[in-house]
């Protein structure tokens, strides 16, 4: 599915398609956490790199919130956005696709090409909406794993994300300990802080209180914009650190000549919250976004083992590289150090890093040597001991 | 070879499940892993020590060991190593008493304070000394808890530990550990220690 185009820039993975994989119709639906059954249930995916006659060199990307299947590359040759984490897949990179086989799907609940509650029920034939079962952050995987025994993968090579990202692939190696060689998990945690579950419910409600909400029936009208836009302004300040944004933003106004100050006076910081707000309406589903972030809100890995992270990881089988960011306030270091801390109890082999950084929380979405050699290095040395 | 890895090679067994305090390169583990095929785990303060560390395929948590091992269980590795690694903590005796604690044995091995260079240097310059085996100003050096080999053997009574082996050293230039058996407080330049905590006593402190 990847071509080379020459004049996109020479590492890149070149253009590539989405590809949809379609499981679960009756009477095989997939049994969700809560009991419930979903079904048939589709599957967004990207691959990237070639799958080797071993099948041993498959690398399972998860993406975190607002994320999708398109990690790497571009839809087409006038294509100006990449996929969301091009700057570290692609040919010569960490996630070297001349290596390894790369594969990236949109979890479930999501709304870009999988399954979610803008996806037609098959009970009634409108879109879900409220109706589409709750998701956790388990269920995710166990629809990957349904695409990974599709693809012909008996064992991932590694399973990697950040964030949410993260906590699949945490869950990855505790759900199918014997199908995951190694993890790469990067600023994430075994559950979110109090904080968070704040900062997400205060993004919930402003999608609630948007009147074209109208309790999740909204797909034949007119969709709530105002919510879902200023959810994801929220969203954004929870991502950068005070310094970053200040470095970034400092106290500049957009229209750089402004004389007098006015109650309408855009600062640049403003300008581009309202940005990211307009350009996130227009890629995601409201409903997605509550579905997905309740599920980050319920993963609690403790909770899952009784109250002690130590037993979560018994009997996972992995290796680890965790990596964490100094100026991470939404998924603190203190966060990865707990994951780290449960690892080494259980005598697993674990690494993790403490990357000191400005740009808070999305600093993995960013380009940093650290992050390149690390995952280079640890992916590199997973494969060398996998295959002796 | 680097200060102290003859000596540590020497007394790992083959297959020892090891934790390195302070790998920083994590240069002693390869080598323990190539010759003695140990279970080999580090613990390193710095971003570049453990990027070097996960370069060289080994596992290694960034930490700071003053506060990092209160979570593993008793007992949990053949050997725990702080290779010139005690002198540079903040707290020598939680580290010691954890070391003991979660290793089965442990080696230590430091600059040796009471060497007759590092003593002459201070006495007759009187100035805190500067030298092969303590290259920094007293401002900007890294060793916080300077000690020497009789204070590591007076510790051992307070601490409730016994000396397996002392191979206190003089390091030659060739990279080889000369045993130096005579005066070690005075002629040998670094201390190297195996203890391991008194059987069938509660740790002190």
């Amino acid at each position: 599915m990847t071509k080379n185009v020459k004049h996109i820039e020479k590492e890149s993975v070149g253009i590539v398609e989405t590809q949809y994989f379609t499981f679960g119709d009756s009477p095989d639906e997939l049994l969700l956490s809560n009991g419930e059954k979903l079904g048939p249930v589709t599957i967004a995916y990207e691959t990237y790199g070639t799958l080797n006659s071993e099948k041993n060199n498959a690398i399972l990307l998860n993406h975190a919130l607002s994320g999708s299947a398109h990690a790497a590359g571009y839809y087409s040759a006038e294509d100006k956005n990449p996929g969301w984490w091009d700057i570290y897949v692609g040919p010569g990179k960490a996630f070297d696709t001349n290596i390894y086989y790369v594969i990236c799907s949109n979890v479930i609940s999501g709304c870009s090409g999988s399954t979610g509650p803008s996806s037609v029920n098959p009970a009634t034939g409108k879109p879900y909406g409220l109706d589409f079962p709750m998701i956790t952050i388990s269920d995710m995987v166990n629809a990957q794993y349904h695409l990974v025994k599709h693809l012909g993968i008996d064992k991932l090579l590694a399973v990697s994300g950040g964030s949410m990202g993260g906590m699949q692939a945490l869950q990855w190696t505790i759900s199918y300990p014997e199908m995951v060689n190694s993890c790469i998990a990067i600023a994430t945690s075994a559950s979110l802080s109090a904080q968070g579950i704040a900062f997400n419910e205060v993004g919930r409600q402003a999608i609630f209180n948007d009147p074209s909400w109208n309790n999740g029936k909204y797909y034949d009208g007119e969709v709530p914009r105002a919510g879902l836009s200023l959810a994801r302004m929220i969203g954004h300040i929870t991502y950068l650190s005070e310094k970053h944004m200040h470095e970034k933003f400092g106290r500049n106004f957009q229209d750089s000549g402004v004389k007098v100050k006015n109650l309408s006076s855009e600062y640049t910081v403003e300008s581009y919250l309202r940005h990211q707000g307009i350009k996130f309406v227009e890629r995601f589903d409201a409903n997605s976004y509550i579905y997905i972030t309740r599920a980050i809100d319920h993963f609690d890995l403790k909770e899952d083992y009784g109250g002690n992270l130590t037993f979560a990881f018994e009997n996972v089988e992995a290796n680890y590289l965790v990596i964490s960011f100094t100026t991470d306030w939404l998924y603190p270091s203190n966060n990865s150090r707990e994951i780290v801390r449960a690892l080494r109890v259980n005598g697993k082999n674990v690494n993790y890093t403490d990357i000191v950084t400005d740009n808070g929380h999305d600093s993995f979405l960013l380009p940093s040597d650290v992050i390149e050699k690390n995952i280079s290095n640890f992916l590199k040395n997973e494969f060398r001991k996998s295959v002796n | 070879m680097t200060v102290g890895y003859d000596l540590v090679l020497e007394e790992i067994p083959e297959h020892a499940k090891v934790l390195d305090l302070g790998c920083g390169d994590g240069s002693l583990l390869v080598m323990l892993q190539e010759k003695k095929k140990v279970k080999g785990f580090g613990v390193e303060i710095s971003e570049e020590g453990v990027s070097q560390c996960v370069e060289k395929g080994l596992y290694c948590y960034q930490a700071d060991i003053d506060d990092g091992l209160s979570d593993y269980k008793d007992n949990s590795f053949d050997y725990v190593i702080l290779n010139q690694t005690i002198q540079n903590t903040k707290r020598p005796d939680y580290v010691i008493n954890e070391v003991l604690r979660i290793g089965k044995k442990a080696i230590i091995s430091f600059p040796n304070f009471a060497y007759i260079s590092t003593r002459s240097y201070l006495m007759f310059r009187g100035t805190m000394p500067v030298n092969e085996l303590l290259p920094y100003e007293w401002y900007e050096s890294p060793n916080i808890h300077l000690l020497t080999i009789s204070d590591m053997k007076k510790m051992a009574g307070a601490f409730s530990f016994d000396i397996l082996s002392e191979k206190n050293f003089f390091y030659s230039r060739k990279g080889k550990s000369i045993h130096v058996k005579c005066f070690p407080n005075l002629l040998a330049q670094y201390g190297f220690f195996v203890i391991e905590k008194k059987q069938g006593n509660v740790l002190s402190k």
